[in-house]
């Protein structure tokens, strides 16, 4: 980290002082990069360019909201109506959240199926899970502030998971609502709080970002870079990558926003919140599906909530469930055809939990649940012992330079 | 980046390299990326202008056959005060007394009002925004017997024109229609 690398002496004279140019420059241009990133590794800058996006839209609709039972639905209708671009900036900030949900369950899922959890890069994955929480609270308080019948009840609802707590549940939801039902005291703390999360969001990404910088990208193949000739410069060779996924996001969101911008929402929530008649068939957005399905399997109160947070808290252990000590899913052929049939039990989950709750979605999600537990806390373990793994390339630039013929 | 490139270039005759299709590339890139930030950061900066609800509020209707000579009402538009004064011929007499090209914003009474009687202004003083007094019975009304800024002491006359004080020009007139006799819509 030199300073004397920049031409101009502006640069020069405040990256002396103040080496905010040097950082950029090491995190964003000369920082090495595995050279052998797929388009798997895309979704971690879309997911900061959706934080982005979300913090952007969020405040500018904070400008006409009205955080007040009263008048809340009406300034959401106003914004639509009347404010310049309003329904533009709403429908993005809308869509935007849950292509940032596609987004970072792709993250996710890449991270599974390439073992980027694994050592040394346990802290990088526990961060990236403790977003994921912030995230899904934040998506949860915004989803509220509209104040239509899905708001309201979605925030009755979660909120009434806490009660499952045993002896003080009962007080924890009282103090959660700051009254005895979800009211205008509910609706203007969750309105500061969907203000202040993104924020801490974007605190916990630096330190996701200064994580990974440590040891650098995964990579397909999972094993360690070597030295200079397993990287390239961030700069111009991910930048333009990144550019290129950012384009494809770019253009989804804009067919979305444009031509289907209710799509991933419910049309329930365009009738404003009655206190008096829960709507006859409640869903959380698509995607807290999934757990609201592992919720609704248990037939037990606490039972259910307590899955349903574990079905997360799993994901902050997983770097020690998995004793495998290879990486890529490439050379686990066992654990290869599971992860897929994970993936499958996820979307299945998904499935079932926008489905009634009653007979055969009642068993199929009682199964689905149990796989994913199943998955997590006896076949991962088991693999890490039993599984037999394809060997392993010497280096990144090995199968290569094999195919091409070149002496290594 | 420019070094990269560099390769690409295939010096001219006269030893001047042209501009190579990488470089035309580049510059399409950055320009059709501006093109597009700026088409984006739109929406976000003219949110802020007046919406739609807002623009309709922009004209209000008063009946003014309910003030009586000597008194003044104060009416909102476009969430302003406006001042309605039905003047005495003695006010009226006192504004045309003065030749209006002498003043420090130099406008005849006559061009100030539609009907004599009746003067229509914004009662913002055009210093720093207050509102003076001048409105109720009791009120400071200035050296001129108009209105009075309490902030930093502008005297407007009968006219609603500076005569004293900081303030630059004379109280606005609104647009203003009579749509009956007893009937303003200001707006």
């Amino acid at each position: 980290m030199s300073a004397a690398k920049f031409s101009n002496p502006v640069v020069r004279w405040i990256d002396h002082r103040l080496p905010v140019f040097s950082m950029l420059d090491h995190t964003a241009n000369e920082y090495p990069t595995p050279k052998n990133l797929n388009y798997m590794w895309n979704f971690g800058s879309l997911a900061g360019l959706s934080l982005v996006i979300m913090i952007v839209t969020g405040i500018v609709l904070a400008m006409s909201y009205t955080a007040h039972v009263d008048y809340a639905f009406e300034s959401v209708e106003r914004i639509m109506r009347d404010v310049n671009h309003g329904w533009l900036i709403r429908y993005i900030h809308m869509n935007t959240a849950s292509f940032f949900f596609i987004v970072v369950y792709l993250h996710i899922f890449r991270g599974l199926y390439y073992g980027s959890y694994k050592a040394p890069r346990e802290l990088l994955w526990i961060l990236g899970v403790v977003i994921f929480l912030l995230m899904m609270a934040t998506a949860f308080m915004g989803y509220v502030l509209p104040w239509g019948q899905m708001s309201f009840w979605g925030a009755t609802v979660i909120t009434n998971l806490f009660s499952a707590i045993p002896i003080v549940g009962e007080s924890v939801v009282t103090f959660l609502w700051g009254g005895f039902s979800v009211d205008n005291p509910t609706l203007t703390r969750f309105f500061s709080l969907h203000y202040l999360m993104p924020f801490l969001i974007a605190g916990v990404v630096v330190l996701h970002i200064v994580a990974l910088h440590r040891f650098g990208s995964n990579n397909p193949i999972g094993i360690d870079t070597k030295g200079r000739q397993d990287t390239i410069s961030f700069h111009p060779y991910y930048t333009i990558k990144d550019i290129v996924g950012i384009a494809m996001f770019l253009l989804l969101l804009a067919i979305a926003v444009f031509f289907f911008p209710n799509a991933m929402g419910h049309p329930d929530n365009y009738i404003p919140a009655n206190p008096m008649q829960t709507p006859a068939h409640i869903v959380p957005e698509w995607y807290f599906l999934p757990f609201y399905a592992i919720l609704r399997a248990v037939p037990d109160k606490l039972g259910g909530v307590l899955l349903m947070f574990g079905a997360i808290a799993i994901l902050f252990i997983l770097p020690w469930l998995d004793r495998s000590p290879v990486r890529s899913a490439r050379f686990r052929p066992v654990f290869r055809i599971f992860f897929w049939l994970l993936f499958i039990d996820a979307l299945a989950l998904g499935y079932l939990g926008g489905m009634p709750a009653e007979g055969i979605y009642v068993t199929l999600s009682r199964v689905a649940t149990a796989w994913y537990f199943l998955h997590f806390l006896v076949i991962l373990p088991m693999l890490g012992v039993f599984e037999s793994t394809k060997p392993l390339p010497k280096s990144i630039s090995e199968p290569v330079l094999a195919t091409t013929g070149e002496a290594a | 980046m420019a070094k990269s490139t560099s390769n690409s270039k295939s010096p001219s005759a006269d030893g001047v390299q042209e501009p190579a299709r990488r470089d035309f590339i580049v510059v399409a890139t950055y320009a059709m990326g501006a093109v597009g930030a700026a088409a984006v950061a739109w929406p976000l900066i003219d949110q802020m202008n007046p919406a739609a609800d807002t623009l309709a509020l922009a004209s209000t209707e008063v009946d003014v056959s309910k003030i009586v000579e000597g008194q003044a009402i104060t009416v909102t538009w476009r969430g302003k005060p406006v001042f309605i004064r039905r003047r005495t011929p003695d006010e009226i007499a006192r504004a045309n007394a003065i030749d209006g090209a002498e003043l420090r914003d130099p406008q005849e009474d006559e061009a100030r009002v539609q009907r004599p009687e009746l003067l229509v202004v914004v009662g913002v003083c055009t210093h720093l925004g207050c509102v003076p007094l001048g409105q109720k019975t009791g009120d400071v009304k200035g050296d001129y017997d108009g209105w009075f800024c309490p902030c930093h002491g502008s005297h407007y006359d009968t006219s609603g024109r500076i005569r004293k004080g900081p303030a630059p020009t004379n109280l606005e007139v609104p647009p203003y229609d009579f749509l009956s006799d007893n009937v303003i819509r200001i707006g």
